[in-house]
Formats: structure tokens, C-alpha cells, sequence
């Protein structure tokens, strides 16, 4: 039914697919601007389809191989190359392919959204190339195989997204947001180029599996690995690296801060790759871990005391976007932390890592979907103040039932995906460390509080006099907020099929160094 | 912001030679040092220079913005063209099929101490080809928005 050409290329594809359709988007924008959403749509409908077919084919087959350049794609260590394998190459394992179906599934959702609510706006030719290249950088950090490679999508991505935080001017405030993202992103790009070098100068290597294969945790490679956890983590938006995240989260128009999560997403993907398949049982797993797992926990409470007095929506959101991260990083960081011991690894450490690992795709949905509400909601009344909202809920009921969803999930109330995901780290996280496990449980219910106080202030009361005339927001909006919502819920009511079919073999992936190793260079040869 | 008659005279004649060196830069990109993000720059300074020499309006009514944005556009869906050719030639994504071939810059690499053949290296050249013609679009648009806000302080 697929043409086996697709599947075959389909790494390529997924990204050629939105790089060529970046750059013919300004010429079908020249001549009607129906046919660039055209373009735009199709395009991000077809990269999706290729990813999901990408993904699907690493769970069915184990994981994918593609060497650019070479003779056939799945050549990685040429006959003359000496067993060194020198080309670029993308390796798709199942932590790489979970990625990219979170990836899919928000750019599609967003690509809906954003069709419909930034129509009125001027300068859409550049937006929706930058759109698509941030899009391909995402895509490219979690396929990539070659760490300089990761390096430079995470440029694309960074570059993208800087220009898309500034896209409403906004007085110049979102320059600011802007200026002060894409400064500290060039800091941290200097410093993962500085790791780099140190690989390259040590390892004479650049492809991650040869690197991990010859890792021998010198103390320059523990300078390497400071500077790309530092970085990284700045990146993801962890405490105390977080003052980005606000900023650039409030300043974007809202599809892009539904696509901002996503790239976190991807720069939390980095760390973990970095710490898993590169360097794996060579570090000091316990010390590493607990670093994690502290990041982690002043991530979750520094978060959500700062998102309790927010009076702007969106700026609330990025606060709980920072102490959501801080599970992630709590879960897979106690995976870390027991990794070199195998008893207490199948006890609790592979369930951490899968509840973390588990928590990443449901962030990325239900914060997205979050985000994307409080877009509905500025593309009605145009502000984003708290106080300046009120009884909502009569006029725009879709968008109230999504915000619903998307608030109880954030929580961690059953039936919604983030119960699914919080309840296995906090059973897991229990066994290795009961106070961590409290504290994870605590920033739920402060999480939960301050969502009942921002539900009560957008949607309940009487009907102000000044939005007695708001209406639903349009059709298609509500399409890419509803498929979130769904993706959301399905979560939420089949968790442990999710789990494992998607998540514990990526876990399993992340945490087995030999396997990604043999997927390249090949068993023990 | 318009210079000295000295000044733009010798722009004009720095001019087209800036180019020409740019253009070189561009196409032995596998030959020498260099490349088609050095040529395109090199290429840039010299849209810089009539800048500097002339007011922004006069340049403005030159050269129209839309067309640089389009020749950044273009260079680089030329550039993805090429890697492109590899798929449609059922090699992997950027692989090197003009190589050898015969065609385009196909010739083989002659062995031995050499000047250098233009005609080998396959896709490598056409590649430096489009980056030269993408980031000559690229730099000269910023250069020339950077300039449109200098006319303003003038009078």
C-alpha cells in the first residue's frame, strides 16, 4: 500500500518534506495566500504521516539506520572506512522514535491552529518558514545519530524559534523575550560545541555510537558532560536555568509556545541521549543522578510557587511548564541513579525512567493544549491579564471543556494522561526516596490549586459587559486544540497499553548503551 | 549619507572586481579555499560597499527586497535539489551521483600533482553553487534593511 521507497527514505523525507515546503511557502504566499496554506497544511500533514510511518516501522523492526550520502542507506561503517563510520547519519531507536510521534502529533495539531488564528496577521510568509524549519529541527535533534549534526539542528531549531518569539512585536517587548532566548541559546550551543570538540579531539569521532563505544570518562570528558547537561538543561528550561522559559513562552504567539514545549522536549531528549547512550554506566551513575533528580526537584517547586501569583495566563503556564519538566527529569534521573545496579533497576528504575519518559509525550500534550486555549482565548479579547477575564464559559464552551481537560491532566486527576504518568513516578520514585515522592506530590496539589483559581477566573461568573459579544473561536482552532484533547484522554483511559507499546521500549532503548552501539558499528566487530 | 565623489568612483571600480573574486570563491569552493558561504559573503561586502558609498534610496531604487528574498529562496531549494538527486537516483538522500558520471562536473579526480579540474567533484560544486547564491540573497536583504534605517536621520 506505502510505496517501500517512502519507508525506505522515510528519515530523509520527514525532513526534506517541511525544509522544501519552508522555502516554496513565500513564493505560494505571493500568489494567494489560500495556496500557502495549502502548502504549509499539506506539507505539515505529510511529514507527520512519514514520521508516524517511521515510527511505527522502529517498533515493529527495532531501530533504523540512515547514512546520507552513502551507497545504500543502512551502510554505516564503509569497507574502506577502517570500522570508523564517517558519514552523517540519522539513528531512529524507540527513544528516538517516541520523539517523533510527540513531534507529529503537536506540529499537526499546531499547523490547524495556526492556519486559522494567525490569518489576520501580516509577515506570514517568514512565520510559516520559520514554522517548518523549526519543525525540521526538532525532528532532526531526536532522528540525528551524529552529535555534531545534533548540534546544528539544534541551531536551525534555536534560530526558528527566536524569530518566531519576536513575531508580534508587540512594543517591543517580544524582541526583548526574543533577544534574551536566542542569547542564552547561543550560549548554550557554544558550550555543547565546546563538549563536541572536547569528543572530537579525544574520540577523533563524531557519530554518538563510536564516541560511546570508546567513552572513557577522563576528566575532560566530565567537563564535556557538565557543559552539556549545563547547556542542555538551560535549554528544557530546568531550574536554576529556567528565566527564559516565561519570557519567550508568554511573548510567542501561542502555537509557537505549544511547539516551544515540543523543542524542550527535544533539548530534554538531548540530555538524556547524552547521558544514557553516550556515557551510560561510565559515569558515576549515582552522583549524575542525584544532580538530576536535584535539578528535578527545584524545578517542580520553584516552578509552582512562581506560576501561584501570575497575573498574565500565558507567563502561569510557562511556570508550570518548568516544574512539569522537573518530573521528567525526577523520574528518569532516579533511573539514572540506580542504573549500574541491576536488582534495584528492575525493582524501580525502569518504571521511573518509563514514568518520566511517559511524563514527556503527555506534557507535550496537554501543556500544548493548554497553551493553545489561552491563544483561543487572546484571539477573542485580546489579553492575556487575569484580571481583566471573566465568565468566558457562557460564550466559548469548546475552549472551556479543552482548558478543562487540559487543567486536570496538568494535576494529575484520573482519568486524564498526567495521572497516568505522576501515579509511576510517584510509586517508583516511593521506593527509592519517600521524601522526593511527597515532594512530587505536593507540587500536584499546588499545581492543581493554582489551575482552579485560573478556571475560575477566565470562565466563571456572570458574563462581563465588555465580552458580551465573544463567540466561539473558529472551527479549525478548535479541530487542532481537539485532537490534543483527545490524544489527552485516549492516554489517559489506556495508559499501560500505552506504556508498552510506546514507552518501555523506549526506556529500555535509553538505558541499553550495547544495543545502540551494535545498531551502528554492529556487534562486538 | 551620500559620500565623497572620490569615494563612490572607487566603489564603482571595486565594484564588479569584488564580485568576480566572489564568483571564484563560489565555483572552485572544491578546488581551493573557500566555498559557497565564502563567495557569497565576499559577494555581500561588495553590495556593502556601493551601500556605503550611496544613500540608501538610491540603492533602493536598484534593487527590489523581494528579489534577494526570492534568490535566498531559491539557492537554498537549489541546494536541497541536489541532495534530492541522490533519492531520485534510488541512492540515499545526498549522495553524490554526479561523481564520475560524466555530466555535470563529473569528471574523475586526476591523480598526481595537478592545477585543479573545475569539471569533477558531482553534486559538491552545484551545492557551493546554491549556498553562494543563497547567502549572497541573504546578507545583501539584511545589509539593505540594515541601511533603510539610516535614511530617516538624514536632512
Amino acid at each position: 500500500m506505502i510505496p517501500a521507497f517512502v519507508v525506505e527514505n522515510s528519515p530523509a523525507l520527514m525532513i526534506i518534506v517541511p525544509f522544501v515546503a519552508a522555502f516554496i511557502a513565500p513564493f505560494a504566499g505571493r500568489a494567494k495566500p489560500a495556496v500557502r496554506a495549502l502548502v504549509v497544511g499539506g506539507a505539515m500533514a505529510i511529514t507527520s504521516a512519514i514520521t508516524l510511518l517511521l515510527a511505527s516501522d522502529v517498533y515493529a523492526h527495532g531501530t533504523r539506520l540512515y547514512v546520507f550520502g552513502a551507497q545504500a542507506a543502512t551502510l554505516a561503517v564503509p569497507q574502506d572506512s577502517g570500522g570508523i563510520p564517517v558519514r552523517i547519519m540519522f539513528t531512529v531507536d524507540p527513544m528516538s522514535a517516541l520523539m517523533l510521534v510527540i513531534t507529529a502529533i503537536a506540529a499537526f495539531a499546531v499547523v490547524i491552529y495556526s492556519l486559522t488564528s494567525e490569518r489576520h496577521h501580516s509577515g506570514l510568509g517568514s512565520y510559516y518558514t520559520l514554522f517548518l524549519l523549526m519543525v525540521t529541527g526538532i525532528l532532526g535533534m531526536v532522528a540525528t545519530g551524529d552529535i555534531f549534526n545534533f548540534f546544528v539542528f539544534l541551531e536551525i531549531l534555536s534560530i526558528a524559534s527566536a524569530g518566531l518569539i519576536a513575531f508580534r512585536i508587540d512594543g517591543g517587548v517580544a524582541v526583548e523575550a526574543a533577544i534574551k532566548y536566542f542569547v542564552l541559546s547561543t550560549i548554550g550551543a557554544l558550550a555543547i560545541l565546546v563538549a563536541i570538540g572536547i569528543y572530537y579531539g579525544e574520540y577523533n569521532a563524531l557519530n554518538m555510537a563510536l564516541i560511546a563505544q570508546r567513552m572513557q570518562f577522563t576528566l575532560l570528558d566530565q567537563l564535556a558532560l557538565v557543559l552539556i547537561i549545563a547547556a542542555l538543561a538551560m535549554k528544557c528550561g530546568a531550574v536554576p536555568m529556567h528565566f527564559w522559559t516565561p519570557d519567550a513562552y508568554s511573548m510567542a504567539p501561542s502555537s509557537i509556545t505549544a511547539l516551544l514545549v515540543v523543542a524542550s522536549q527535544a533539548s530534554l531528549y538531548g540530555l538524556f541521549r547524552t547521558v544514557f547512550s553516550l556515557y551510560n554506566i561510565t559515569l558515576n551513575a549515582a552522583c549524575v543522578g542525584w544532580l538530576i533528580i536535584i535539578l528535578g526537584v527545584l524545578s517542580m517547586v520553584v516552578g509552582v510557587t512562581m506560576a501561584i501569583p501570575q497575573k498574565n495566563v500565558k507567563r502561569l503556564m510557562a511556570y508550570h511548564a518548568v516544574s512539569q519538566t522537573g518530573y521528567m527529569l525526577l523520574g528518569v534521573g532516579v533511573g539514572l541513579a540506580v542504573l549500574d545496579n541491576q536488582p534495584l533497576l528492575e525493582a524501580f528504575g525502569y518504571m521511573a525512567m518509563e514514568g518520566g519518559i511517559f511524563h514527556i509525550i503527555n506534557h507535550a500534550m496537554y501543556k500544548g493544549l493548554l497553551f493553545l486555549t489561552a491563544g483561543a482565548i487572546f484571539f477573542r479579547i485580546g489579553t492575556y491579564d487575569l484580571n481583566k477575564m471573566g465568565g468566558l464559559g457562557h460564550s466559548m464552551k469548546w475552549t472551556m471543556v479543552f482548558f478543562i481537560i487540559g487543567a486536570l491532566a496538568i494535576a494529575g486527576i484520573p482519568p486524564f494522561n498526567g495521572f497516568a504518568s505522576k501515579l509511576m513516578i510517584y510509586e517508583s520514585v516511593f521506593v527509592f526516596n519517600p521524601v522526593l515522592s511527597v515532594i512530587a506530590m505536593v507540587v500536584s496539589i499546588l499545581t492543581l490549586a493554582s489551575f482552579v483559581k485560573v478556571f475560575h477566573s477566565i470562565f466563571m461568573g456572570p458574563v462581563l459587559p465588555e465580552y458580551k459579544d465573544v463567540r466561539e473561536v473558529p472551527g479549525p482552532m478548535l479541530a487542532g486544540m481537539g485532537i490534543l484533547a483527545l490524544v489527552v484522554i485516549v492516554f489517559g483511559l489506556f495508559p499501560s497499553l500505552v506504556v508498552e507499546t510506546l514507552v518501555a521500549p523506549a526506556a529500555h532503548a535509553l538505558a541499553d548503551q550495547g544495543m545502540y552501539i551494535a545498531a551502528v558499528i554492529g556487534g562486538g566487530a | 549619507m551620500r559620500m565623497s565623489k572620490i569615494v563612490r568612483t572607487g566603489a564603482c571600480i571595486l565594484y564588479p572586481l569584488i564580485i568576480i573574486f566572489g564568483l571564484y570563491v563560489v565555483v572552485h569552493g572544491h578546488l581551493t579555499p573557500g566555498g559557497g558561504f565564502q563567495g557569497g559573503a565576499v559577494i555581500a561586502t561588495a553590495a556593502a560597499l556601493v551601500l556605503v558609498a550611496f544613500s540608501h534610496e538610491e540603492i533602493a531604487g536598484m534593487v527590489r527586497k523581494a528579489f534577494l528574498s526570492a534568490q535566498e529562496s531559491l539557492g537554498l531549494l537549489l541546494f536541497i535539489g541536489a541532495g534530492i538527486l541522490g533519492l531520485l537516483a534510488g541512492a540515499p538522500f545526498f549522495a553524490n551521483i554526479l561523481a564520475n558520471s560524466g555530466l555535470l562536473f563529473g569528471l574523475p579526480v586526476p591523480p598526481g600533482p595537478n592545477p585543479g579540474d573545475l569539471n569533477t567533484a558531482g553534486v559538491i560544486p552545484v551545492m557551493n553553487i546554491a549556498v553562494g547564491v543563497e547567502v549572497w540573497g541573504g546578507l545583501a536583504i539584511i545589509l539593505v534593511y540594515l541601511f533603510s534605517a539610516t535614511g530617516g536621520e538624514r536632512t
